[in-house]
C-alpha cells in the first residue's frame, strides 16, 4: 500500500517537519513495515520553467527554432527546439546544461547544426507525464505551462507536483484497515504520538430528485454480500479532475481518467473501501440484483476480456445480464463514458473469500479485489458513498440525488473486551500503568472507558488480551521492553536417528563422498527411465493434485532417481569424477492411513576414471563398519531391472534386506544421458537404525602371537568369495582368527574355466603359542572340506 | 719416560683431531692403545723403574690413556653425526610437490549451516525433532489457528493431495509445534527443522521447496521479554556478539502478540549506503530480516490441550536458505539444489 507524505500532511496529520528516514523508520519499527520509499523527484533534476522570450529559424534547417529562453538567472539562455507547437511569450519546461530527465536521460550543453543550444524544452512525455496526468495538454510538441500556476526558473518538479515522498507500506492481513490513506494515517499519527485530523463528509444535495425514483437494489446473494450501499448523480459533466486530485491518484500509482471514475479511485485510496460508477442509462429497469452467476453467462469486463462466468461468481447484474463482477472489476457495458448524464454510485462490503477465488478463477486480481479479499470494515461503505457524493459536488459535476439505498445484511456487533492490565504486563513482561495503556489505546483511536475496551468496527483483529497486548507493546515500543534471560531447565539433544544420520554424513564425507539436496517431488516418467517394471508397487506414488508441472508432481517413492538426475547434471557440466551422498526421504503411501510413511534412504551415486563395483563396496563396508553395524552380507542380484543383471548386489545385514548396490543399468544410465558407468547404492538409513551393534566392550588383545597361512586354490569359475570362505571358517574352527582374499588369478597355469583364489588365514590361539602341528592340523581340514564341498584344490 | 709418555699424548691427541673417517679413527686406536701400541710399547719399560718413580709414572700413563681414549669416543661421536648429516642431506626433497591426494567430501552448505545452528539450540537445552512433509490440513492450519479461507490455503499456495485439501505439502514447519504439544507436558524446549513447501516457481529467490527451523518454548510466567532475551541470545551467538538487533511488530495467526526480528547490516552498519551507494547487503534498508517470532497464541495452546491461563511461551520460525545464502554470499537459490560439485566444492 502506497502513501505519499504530502497527502497525510496536508488532510490528516502533518508530519512535514519529519525526515523521510525518521518517518520510515518510526512506522517500520511501531509495526507498519515500509518495504520502499522513493522521493518523486528523485528522477528530475535542473528542469526549469523558462520563458521563450524570441525565436528565429535556424540557418541551416528548415523546421529548427533558436530561442532565448528566460530561465531566471538574469541572461537568457539559448535553446534550439524542433518543436512547432512553441510561441515567444510561452513558459515551458527547460532542461538546462547538465540537467536529468525520468529514464537517466542525461541533457548536456551542444550544437544542433552548428548553432549552440543549452539545453532542452521538454514535452509532458520526456518529463513522465502521460495524457492522463494532463488531459488537454498538447502531446505532440513542448509542454505549454502558461494555464499552470507557475514561475519563471521554478523547479518543474514543483509544477509537476514532485515535491512529494511515495512510501510503500507491507499490510500484515490483520490489518485491512491500514489499505487506506486513512488507516496509514492513524498509524503515523499514533507512532509519532499525535491526534489525526478527521473528516465527517457533508452532502448538501439538490433539487433534481430521490434515488428511489430511479433505482431498485436487491441482493438475493445475501450471505456474499454484507452491505450494498448506493447513490445517485444526475446531470453529470463528465470531464477531467482538478489538479490536486490527479495528483494524488498520480502519485499513488493510480491513473487519472474522467473526475466521476477519478472521484471513484480517490475514495478508495482515502477510505479503503473500492467503489464502483455504473452509467445509469445502461442499467436495465434501473435495478441493481446482487447475484451469484449462472453457469455459462459471460461479461466483458472494463478491460474489454470476455470473461466465462462460473456458478457461483458474484455479480453485479440489472434485470437482464451481469454489468459489472463483483467487488472486482466493472463490466464494458455500463462504463463511464464521455456523455454519462446519471451515475449510480456502488458502495458495498462483499465477502472477502468469494471474490478472491473469483478474481483467483479468473486470473484479474485488480486493486479493489486485492482490498475485498483482506475482509473490509461494513461500517465504511455509507461514509465512503458520502465522500464521493461530498466529491461530486466539490468538483461541480453534477447534482447528487436525494437519499440512500441501504441493504444491510449483517447484524453489527458492538465488541468489548477487558482492560486486563497485570495479564498484559504479565505477558509482555513489562511495568507499564494502566494510565498508559489507555492512552496508547486512545492513540490508535480505541476508545477505552473504564475498564471496558469498545473495540473500533475497523479493529476486526482485536479479539482477546494478547491482541490488546501487541497493541500495547508496540505502542510503548517493542525495543523498550526489558530483555530478560529465561532460565530453562531442560535438556537438548537429538534423537538416535539424527546422532546416526550425523555420523553416517561424516562417513560418507570421510569416504570422499560430497553431500546433496534433492527436491522430495519428482516426475511419474522416472518409474520408465530407471526401467521399473509396470507392476511395480513402487508405482503408487502420492500424486500432488496441483503440481506446478508433470516434472514435480508426484511424491518419489525410491530416492535413485534424484541421485541419477544430479549425476546426469554434473556429467553434463563435464565434471570428470564425482562422488554423492543424500540421506533422502521416500514417500511411502500406506493404504488405510492419510499420510505415507517417510523413511530415510541412504543414497551413493559415483561415476569416474577409478570407481568400480569393488571401490563403492569397500565405501559402504568402511561406513558400516564407522557406524558399528553388524556384518552385511551382499547376494547377487540379477533380476533388479535399474542395475547392470552381473554387478548388483542385495546387502543384507542380520536376515534382513537393507539396501541394493551396484553398476546402474547401462540403459538406465544412458536414460539420464550418462555414457560411463555409474555406480550406485540404496540403503534403507531406517532399517540401519536396527543394524546397530551394542555399545564396544574390550577385549584383552592376543598375549600369544598369530601363525598365517596362506592357501592358493583351484576351483570353478562358479565358486564365489563368499562360498569358499563360508567354507574355510565352518572348517577352520576356533583358531581362525581371520580369513582374508588377497588374489583372484586367471591365466597361465590355471586350466580354462577355473581360476585360482587366494587366501590368507590366521590362527591364533588365546592360551599357547600355536605349534606347527596345530596349524597343518587346520590346513588339512580346510583342504579336505574345500575338496568335499566346492572340489577345490590346492594350485 | 715422562717426556716419552708427554710427546704421545700430545701426538695422539693431534693425530685423533685429525682423522677424518671412523677407519683412520680405528687405525689410530690400534696404533696408539693396541697390544702393539705406542702406549703399550712405553709401558713396558715400566719394569725397569724404581719403586718410588713406578707409581708415579704408573698414575701418569694411565691420565694419558684415559685423556687418549676419551678423544677417541668424542672424534668417534662427532664422525657419526657428521655422516647422518651427510645423508640426510642427500635425503632431501622438495616438500613444495602436492601431497598425495586423499578426496574429502563436503556437507552441503544448507546442511552446513543447519548443523550449527541446531549445535547452538541443543547446547541452550532445545531437543531436536523432526515430523512429517506429507501432513495434515488441520495440523498446517486448522489448529495454528488459520482459518478456512485464508489465503494461505489457497490452491495457487500450497499443494494438495486430496479433493477435500485435508492432506498436503506442509507449508511450514509450525505444524511440528502441535504435534510437539500434543505429546509433552511444559516446560519444554523445541527446535524442528525441516523441508516445506509451496507453490512458486523456482527463481533466484524462489523455490517450491525450501527448509525453515521452527523453535517452540512453553512454560510458566514466560514473557516477550524472555522471547527477546532468547532470541538475542541465539542469534548473537550465529552472528557474532557485537550484532545489533531489533524487533518490529509483525503478524502471524499462531502467535499474539507478534514480531519480526532484524539484525543491522554489518556492511553499512545501519546507514544503508556505503561510499553513497545503496548498500548491496541489505539492498539499502540498513537492515536484514532474521526471522519470525511471537507469543504462542493462546488458542494454539488450548488447541494442544494446554491451560493458556497457567502456561505462555514463545514461537519463532526462519528460513534456512536465506541464512545460508546471506552468510556464504550465495546469490542465486536455485545453486542450492542444483547440486554441481564445482559449487559444493567451495564449502
Amino acid at each position: 500500500m502506497k502513501l505519499n507524505r504530502k497527502w497525510l500532511n496536508e488532510e490528516f496529520v502533518d508530519l512535514s517537519n519529519v525526515s523521510d528516514k525518521e518517518f520510515v523508520e518510526t512506522l517500520t519499527v511501531f509495526g507498519q513495515k515500509v518495504e520502499t520509499y522513493e522521493r518523486m523527484d528523485a528522477e528530475i533534476k535542473n528542469v526549469v520553467v523558462g520563458k521563450v522570450l524570441s525565436m528565429v529559424r535556424h540557418p541551416n534547417s528548415d523546421h529548427m527554432f533558436i530561442c532565448q529562453v528566460d530561465v531566471g538567472q538574469g541572461e537568457p539562455v539559448q535553446i534550439v527546439t524542433g518543436a512547432q507547437n512553441v510561441h515567444e511569450g510561452d513558459l515551458v519546461p527547460a532542461a538546462l546544461h547538465n540537467s536529468w530527465l525520468p529514464g537517466g536521460v542525461h541533457i548536456t550543453k551542444g550544437k544542433l547544426r552548428g548553432e549552440l543550444s543549452n539545453g532542452m524544452l521538454c514535452s509532458f512525455a520526456e518529463l513522465g507525464l502521460t495524457q492522463n496526468d494532463l488531459p488537454g495538454a498538447y502531446a505532440d510538441g513542448i509542454w505549454i505551462l502558461n494555464d499552470e500556476d507557475c514561475k519563471i526558473g521554478e523547479d518543474i518538479n514543483l509544477v509537476i507536483g514532485n515535491d512529494d515522498t511515495i512510501v510503500d507500506f507491507e499490510i500484515t492481513n490483520n490489518r485491512p484497515d491500514c489499505y487506506s490513506i486513512i488507516g496509514l494515517a492513524r498509524e503515523a499519527a499514533a507512532a509519532f504520538g499525535k491526534t489525526m485530523r478527521h473528516h465527517e463528509p457533508v452532502v448538501h444535495g439538490s433539487d433534481a430528485g430521490s434515488i428511489f425514483e430511479h433505482l431498485d437494489v436487491e441482493v438475493p446473494a445475501a450471505q456474499l454480500c454484507n452491505r450494498y450501499s448506493s447513490r445517485m448523480v444526475a446531470n453529470v459533466k463528465i470531464g477531467p479532475s482538478p489538479k490536486w486530485l490527479r495528483q494524488r491518484l498520480r502519485a499513488n500509482g493510480v491513473r487519472p481518467i474522467n473526475n466521476i471514475v477519478d472521484i471513484t479511485n480517490y475514495v478508495m485510496l482515502e477510505y479503503g473501501q473500492p467503489m464502483h460508477a455504473f452509467d445509469y442509462r445502461y442499467v436495465s429497469s434501473g435495478k441493481i440484483v446482487v447475484r451469484e452467476a449462472e453457469e455459462g453467462e459471460t461479461l466483458t469486463t472494463l478491460d474489454g476480456t470476455v470473461r466465462q462466468l462460473k456458478a457461483g461468481m458474484l455479480v453485479i447484474a440489472d434485470d437482464t445480464k451481469p454489468i459489472g463482477l463483483a467487488g472486482i472489476m466493472g463490466g464494458e457495458n455500463s462504463e463511464i463514458v464521455d456523455d454519462t448524464t446519471m451515475v449510480v454510485f456502488e458502495s458495498a462490503n462483499f465477502n472477502g473469500t468469494s471474490i478472491r477465488q473469483t478474481a483467483l478463477a479468473l486470473g484479474m486480481r485488480t486493486e479493489a479485489s486485492g482490498k475485498f479479499e483482506k475482509s473490509l470494515d461494513p461500517m465504511m461503505t455509507i461514509p465512503a458513498v458520502q465522500r464521493a457524493c461530498e466529491l461530486v459536488e466539490l468538483l461541480q459535476c453534477g447534482d447528487v440525488l436525494d437519499g440512500v439505498i441501504d441493504i444491510v445484511n449483517y447484524v453489527p456487533q458492538p465488541k468489548t473486551l477487558p482492560l486486563e492490565v497485570d495479564k498484559i504486563n504479565r505477558l509482555l513482561g513489562t511495568e507499564i500503568s494502566k494510565e498508559e495503556m489507555v492512552r496508547y489505546l486512545n492513540l490508535l483511536e480505541i476508545p477505552v472507558e473504564g475498564d471496558t475496551i469498545h473495540v473500533p468496527s475497523f479493529r476486526p483483529d482485536l479479539n482477546l488480551m494478547a491482541d490488546i497486548a501487541e497493541e500495547v507493546g508496540r505502542a510503548y515500543g517493542y525495543n523498550e521492553i526489558p530483555t530478560t534471560a529465561f532460565k530453562n531447565s531442560t535438556q537438548g539433544g537429538y534423537t538416535e536417528e539424527m546422532k546416526l544420520e550425523a555420523k553416517t554424513g561424516t562417513l560418507c564425507r570421510a569416504m570422499g563422498y560430497n553431500e546433496i539436496i534433492t527436491y522430495s517431488f519428482t516426475s511419474p516418467t522416472v518409474f520408465d527411465q530407471i526401467r521399473l517394471s509396470a507392476d511395480s508397487p513402487l508405482r503408487n506414488a502420492l500424486r500432488i493434485q496441483n503440481p506446478l508441472g508433470e516434472d514435480t508432481s508426484i511424491m518419489r517413492t525410491i530416492a535413485l532417481p534424484s541421485m541419477l538426475e544430479i549425476l546426469s547434471r554434473n556429467n553434463a557440466y563435464h565434471n570428470k569424477s564425482v562422488k554423492l551422498y543424500e540421506i533422502a526421504k521416500i514417500y511411502l503411501p500406506v493404504s488405510g492411513e492419510a499420510l505415507p510413511e517417510e523413511p530415510k534412504m541412504l543414497v551413493l551415486g559415483t561415476y569416474g576414471a577409478n570407481e568400480t563395483f569393488f571401490t563403492l563396496k569397500g565405501e559402504l563396508e568402511g561406513i558400516f563398519a564407522g557406524l558399528r553395524l553388524k556384518k552385511a552380507s551382499y547376494h547377487a542380484v540379477k533380476d533388479n531391472p535399474s542395475y547392470h543383471p552381473g554387478r548388483c548386489a542385495a546387502v543384507v545385514i542380520d536376515g534382513m534386506e537393507v539396501g541394493v548396490m551396484g553398476q546402474v543399468h547401462p540403459l538406465v544410465a544412458k536414460n539420464y544421458g550418462i555414457d560411463t558407468d555409474v555406480y550406485c547404492a540404496e540403503i534403507s538409513f531406517t532399517k540401519l537404525l536396527q543394524c546397530r551393534l551394542p555399545d564396544a566392550t574390550y577385549s584383552p588383545l592376543p598375549k600369544y602371537p598369530a601363525v598365517t597361512r596362506d592357501l592358493a586354490l583351484i576351483c570353478d569359475e562358479a565358486v564365489t568369495v563368499a562360498q569358499a570362505e563360508e567354507v574355510i571358517t565352518a572348517a577352520a574352527g576356533k583358531l581362525l582368527r581371520d580369513v582374508k582374499l588377497f588374489d583372484i588369478y586367471r591365466g597361465v597355469g590355471v586350466p580354462e574355466g577355473k581360476k585360482s583364489m587366494a587366501f590368507s588365514l590366521e590362527l591364533r590361539a588365546d592360551d599357547r603359542t600355536l605349534t606347527d602341528t596345530d596349524s597343518e592340523g587346520v590346513v588339512t581340514k580346510v583342504l579336505n572340506s574345500l575338496k568335499e564341498k566346492l572340489n577345490a584344490t590346492l594350485r | 719416560m715422562k717426556n716419552q709418555l708427554e710427546q704421545i699424548r700430545v701426538s695422539a691427541l693431534k693425530a685423533l683431531e685429525d682423522a677424518a673417517t671412523p677407519a683412520a679413527l680405528e687405525e689410530l686406536r690400534v696404533k696408539l692403545l693396541g697390544k702393539k701400541g705406542e702406549l703399550t710399547a712405553v709401558l713396558k719399560q715400566m719394569g725397569k723403574l724404581s719403586a718410588e718413580e713406578r707409581p708415579v709414572m704408573g698414575q701418569l700413563a694411565n691420565t694419558v690413556r684415559a685423556q687418549i681414549e676419551e678423544k677417541l669416543e668424542s672424534r668417534k661421536a662427532e664422525l657419526h653425526a657428521a655422516a647422518l648429516e651427510a645423508k640426510l642431506a642427500a635425503e632431501s626433497i622438495d616438500v613444495t610437490i602436492p601431497g598425495e591426494a586423499v578426496a574429502i567430501g563436503h556437507q552441503h552448505p544448507m546442511n552446513q549451516v543447519l548443523q550449527q545452528i541446531k549445535d547452538i539450540f541443543v547446547g541452550l537445552g532445545y531437543q531436536v525433532v523432526e515430523g512429517p512433509e506429507v501432513e495434515l490440513a488441520s495440523y498446517n492450519f486448522t489448529r495454528l489457528n488459520i482459518e478456512e479461507g485464508h489465503p494461505s490455503r489457497d490452491r495457487s499456495d500450497t499443494f494438495y493431495f486430496t479433493d477435500d485439501d485435508s492432506v498436503l505439502l506442509r507449508t511450514q514447519t509450525s505444524p511440528m509445534q502441535i504435534r510437539f504439544m500434543e505429546n509433552h507436558k511444559p516446560p519444554f524446549c523445541m527446535l524442528a527443522p525441516g523441508r516445506v513447501f509451496r507453490k512458486d516457481e523456482a527463481d533466484a529467490t524462489h523455490s517450491p521447496m525450501f527448509h525453515q527451523i521452527e523453535g517452540l518454548v512453553v512454560d510458566e510466567h514466560i514473557t516477550m521479554g524472555d522471547l527477546k532475551g532468547a532470541l538475542i541470545t541465539m542469534m548473537r551467538k550465529i552472528y557474532g556478539e557485537e550484532s545489533v538487533m531489533r524487533f518490529r511488530p509483525h503478524h502471524f495467526p499462531f502467535t499474539e502478540p507478534s514480531c519480526e526480528m532484524d539484525m543491522q547490516c554489518h556492511k553499512c552498519h545501519g546507514t544503508g549506503e556505503i561510499d553513497g551507494q545503496v548498500c548491496s547487503t541489505c539492498h539499502g534498508e540498513g537492515w536484514i530480516e532474521l526471522l519470525g517470532a511471537g507469543m504462542v497464541h493462546p488458542k494454539v495452546l488450548e488447541n494442544c490441550g494446554i491451560d493458556p491461563e497457567k502456561y505462555s511461551g514463545f514461537a519463532f520460525g526462519m528460513g534456512l536458505e536465506r541464512m545460508a545464502m546471506g552468510r556464504m554470499k550465495i546469490n542465486d537459490l536455485r545453486l542450492i539444489f542444483d547440486n554441481d560439485i564445482r559449487f559444493l566444492n567451495q564449502f
